[in-house]
């Protein structure tokens, strides 16, 4: 709904206003040492900036490792939720703030996507960010719903095959990561389906639960509960290993459609031309959470899971993004998704 | 009996001190940010969210819920005493209950509202608890197409809203749809009636139209008249409902409290239609409907009563199905998540405890906001008394300053101004605004529907009848049209046959 941004951009400044006022308590503690000194890296508090809404998924990933990160640091970590636009705000900021590594940003597989859904972008992901590292992969899964006649993934190919013009497959808006699977599924078995756009992964759950549309792909954060009380028919997640909480639901290469590989990956950064030791102890720091078991517990109740040490690091991350910027230019040019 | 054990539970979960200390916190916090106009519930829960992560996943539902619902008691106050409205609800409260607070009743209308409410809250409590999973299967029966119907019955119920003529009300409910189209679209992000302003591209504000066309409006209209110009009230009649007024309350609260309570259930929306169709009903079925939008009674305790039940029944999709009926269920969700709990059919199974805590929570809830509103009412009554030219520069300012920190847009602020200007005008007219607001608000929910059930129907329209939901919807519509637009041709037939004499 429309009034809802407008409140959440409400919270954002109040949320914004409190960020700031602590930052300048702290910095007024730490006396004239100031930001920037990479050696004395962190004698303030690092803000991390999440451009989603708290309670999200990406923020629940982003609180959960906020904590360990800044116990090997050695200092405090704000989580901060700036909202809008597909994640486009929060990122805006921080790639106009201040490179000293005090400004954060937790951001997904919409940072790759998002230079071929808007028009004035305002940043470059890969010039004006400096990479730190991937910090999990959330995976997706493909749900129909419950009367839904397919039984397997390979069903439901040769089905929407079938009946291009009568399945129906929801998503939760332009942009959002159940709309990118949906178009990666409509490219990878070259069809092309009607599409239901919803307002949010709510609504589009709702109606796939009643059985008012007929499939969808979403992260297993939201599907899970789901599936696990059978309440929608599950096909496959689409990562290279099954997931933990859902351990009977077959891969997507499994499942005989190795090409349709996606999942929610997150990664940290940080403005472009921030000291390169100050983004090495991010990264380092970053390591020790992912390997924290709290964390490792905390991210499989979600369905997911920290990725492998090698992946959290700024090259790695650099390696993804730079990849995925070009598997999705090409996909939504393809799709003929209008940019906005 | 299955049913006592789990209340039993419910209740040793939420009489635990820290439960009842968060529970108050949250329905105070709830009346405060309803009674402020601006800052919704949504806003608030948005940004208490990450406080609660520290708590244990039950008091932090406790207390977000109790905002929520604290939040729907107090926003009626407002619309009572200044004309106010914070929410699309409370504009209906403010048709009869501003009235009363005109003639010296405020008392007597926040009473009603505040027993009325409880009354609701009490009973949807017990629905909840006793047919929650039921009452979720049958909302899932509720498509599309389904809610493009239940919407439109809601549109042209509400012409009951009016005082006037059914074809003003029409008009004014169709100039409110278009005032909802204005923004992106959602299925294109094609911009709309936004004049190449960045500033529309999200809209119009809820709040700016509700404020702009029932407060300035109003302010404009006492600074008119000489005896308003001084005080709204010169005189209190009497601070309590009388005994004609609690026997005429009874009823309405009743019925209000089974709309609400069903409607509520319906995720795709049911809740904002409750208090509309309450007064439409209590209207319409009403031995004096000529005393509706002058001041009864019933016209504030129905639609309070169903608002406050949709409220606390708007919770069963979410907890029995896992799935979020409004942006304040969503960030719900959220919590649940982030404490570990999979939202999803299950909860009600694996986390009893909190399950029957959150429903017991929120009858304590309702208790403590009775507790807390009674009170109040000698209160906000006297505010009433302060003269008229130092309250009205006040509204003005704190209306002005809490739609601003909604989206720091100043042009949140010029559209006040605007829409203060546009409900002067409609007044004048004898047009009015309420029917205007709800187009405005259930306007995009109309279009989004009906959009939504020729998508999945490939643009065949023949689901709006064929599905036996929408046709019954549809076939009241039809009803409540020729029922609301026939005393209208009769009265004017009326006129003219006493003019021939």
């Amino acid at each position: 709904m429309r009034t809802t941004s407008r409140y959440r951009a409400t919270a954002r400044m109040i949320a914004a206003i409190g960020v700031v006022s602590l930052a300048a308590a702290c910095s007024g503690n730490g006396g004239a040492a100031g930001g920037g000194d990479a050696a004395n890296y962190p004698d303030e508090n690092i803000t991390i900036v999440v451009p989603f809404s708290a309670g999200g998924p990406t923020d629940t990933v982003t609180r959960m490792i906020a904590e360990p990160m800044a116990a090997k640091l050695g200092g405090k970590i704000v989580v901060q939720n700036v909202e809008g636009a597909g994640g486009t705000v929060g990122a805006g900021d921080v790639a106009r703030a201040k490179p000293d590594g005090y400004t954060v940003l937790m951001h997904h597989i919409g940072m790759s996507t998002a230079p071929a859904l808007y028009k004035s972008l305002g940043y470059k992901p890969l010039e004006d960010f400096e990479t730190v590292g991937l910090v999990t992969e959330v995976p997706m899964t493909i749900v129909a719903r419950k009367d839904f006649a397919p039984a397997t993934l390979q069903d439901l190919v040769t089905h929407v095959k079938a009946n291009a013009n009568k399945v129906t497959l929801a998503n939760a808006g332009i942009g959002a990561a159940s709309h990118l699977c949906g178009l990666l599924f409509q490219s990878t078995t070259g069809v092309k389906l009607q599409e239901v756009p919803y307002q949010g992964t709510g609504p589009a759950l709702t109606d796939l639960v009643g059985g008012q549309v007929d499939f969808m792909c979403d992260q297993t954060t939201n599907t899970s509960g789901q599936i696990a009380a059978g309440k929608v028919k599950a096909y496959a997640v689409t990562t290279p290993e099954r997931v933990k909480s859902l351990p009977d639901l077959p891969t997507t290469t499994e499942a005989g459609l190795p090409q349709l590989k996606v999942s929610v990956w997150h990664g940290l950064y940080v403005p472009a031309d921030t000291p390169p030791e100050i983004v090495q102890k991010l990264s380092e720091a970053l390591k020790v959470a992912l390997a924290d078991q709290g964390v490792i517990d905390q991210m499989a109740k979600l369905g997911t899971a920290p990725v492998p040490a090698q992946d959290a690091t700024p090259d790695a991350h650099r390696a993804k993004l730079d990849e995925q910027l070009g598997t999705w230019a090409k996909i939504i040019a393809d799709s003929g998704v209008k940019v906005s | 009996m299955e049913l006592l054990d789990n209340l039993a539970l419910g209740f040793s979960t939420a009489l635990l001190v820290q439960n009842v200390l968060y529970c108050f916190v949250g329905v105070l916090l709830g009346t405060a940010v309803g009674v402020l106009p601006g800052i919704g519930p949504t806003a608030t829960v948005a940004m208490l969210l990450p406080i609660t992560f520290s708590f244990e996943p039950v008091t932090a539902l406790i207390m977000l819920a109790g905002i929520y619902y604290g939040a729907q008691y107090g926003g009626s106050t407002t619309a009572i005493l200044i004309n106010l409205p914070g929410e699309s609800s409370a504009a209906v409260t403010a048709l009869d209950g501003h009235e009363m607070a005109r003639q010296g009743r405020a008392g007597p209308a926040l009473a009603a509202a505040a027993i009325g409410s409880f009354v609701a809250g009490t009973v949807a409590t017990v629905a909840l608890a006793a047919a929650a999973p039921p009452l979720a299967s049958v909302a899932l029966k509720f498509g599309p197409a389904d809610y493009f119907s239940l919407v439109l019955f809601g549109l042209i119920v509400s012409i009951a809203l009016a005082r006037g003529t059914a074809l003003k009300a029409l008009a004014m409910i169709a100039l409110g749809v278009l005032l909802g189209t204005v923004g992106q679209d959602i299925y294109t992000g094609t911009p709309r009636f936004v004049f190449e302003q960045r500033e529309l591209y999200g809209g119009i504000d809820f709040v700016s139209v509700a404020v702009g066309l029932f407060g300035v409006a109003e302010i404009l209209r006492n600074l008119e008249n000489e005896q308003t110009r001084t005080a709204i009230v010169s005189k209190v009649i009497n601070l309590w409902p009388t005994r004609e007024d609690r026997r005429r309350i009874v009823a309405p609260i009743l019925r209000g409290t089974g709309l609400g309570a069903a409607l509520g259930v319906l995720p795709g929306g049911g809740h904002v239609l409750a208090s509309f169709t309450s007064y439409a009903v209590e209207k319409r079925i009403s031995r004096r409907p000529q005393e509706f939008g002058r001041g009864a009674i019933e016209g504030v305790a129905g639609p309070e009563s169903a608002n406050n039940a949709a409220a606390q029944t708007s919770f069963i999709p979410l907890l029995t199905l896992g799935l979020p009926a409004h942006p304040v269920m969503a960030l719900m969700i959220g919590a649940f998540i982030v404490h570990g709990i999979t939202p999803g059919p299950n909860v009600i199974n694996d986390e009893p405890a909190l399950f029957w805590g959150l429903i017991a929570s929120m009858w304590i809830g309702n208790v403590l906001l009775l507790l807390l509103n009674l009170p109040l009412i000698g209160l906000w009554v006297r505010m009433l008394r302060i003269p008229y030219q130092v309250l009205f520069p006040m509204i003005i300012l704190f209306a002005a300053i809490g739609t601003y920190s909604l989206n720091s847009n100043a042009y949140d602020v010029y559209a006040i101004a605007f829409f203060g200007i546009l409900g002067y005008i409609l007044i004048k007219c004898g047009c009015e605004p309420a029917p205007l607001l709800l187009g405005f608000v259930l306007g995009p929910l109309l279009e989004e529907n009906l959009r939504r059930a020729l998508i999945i129907s490939r643009g065949d329209p023949s689901v709006f009848l064929t599905r036996p939901i929408s046709a019954a919807l549809l076939a009241l519509a039809v009803v409540a049209l020729v029922v609301a637009v026939l005393p209208t041709i009769r009265r004017r037939r009326a006129v003219v046959f006493a003019e021939e004499d």
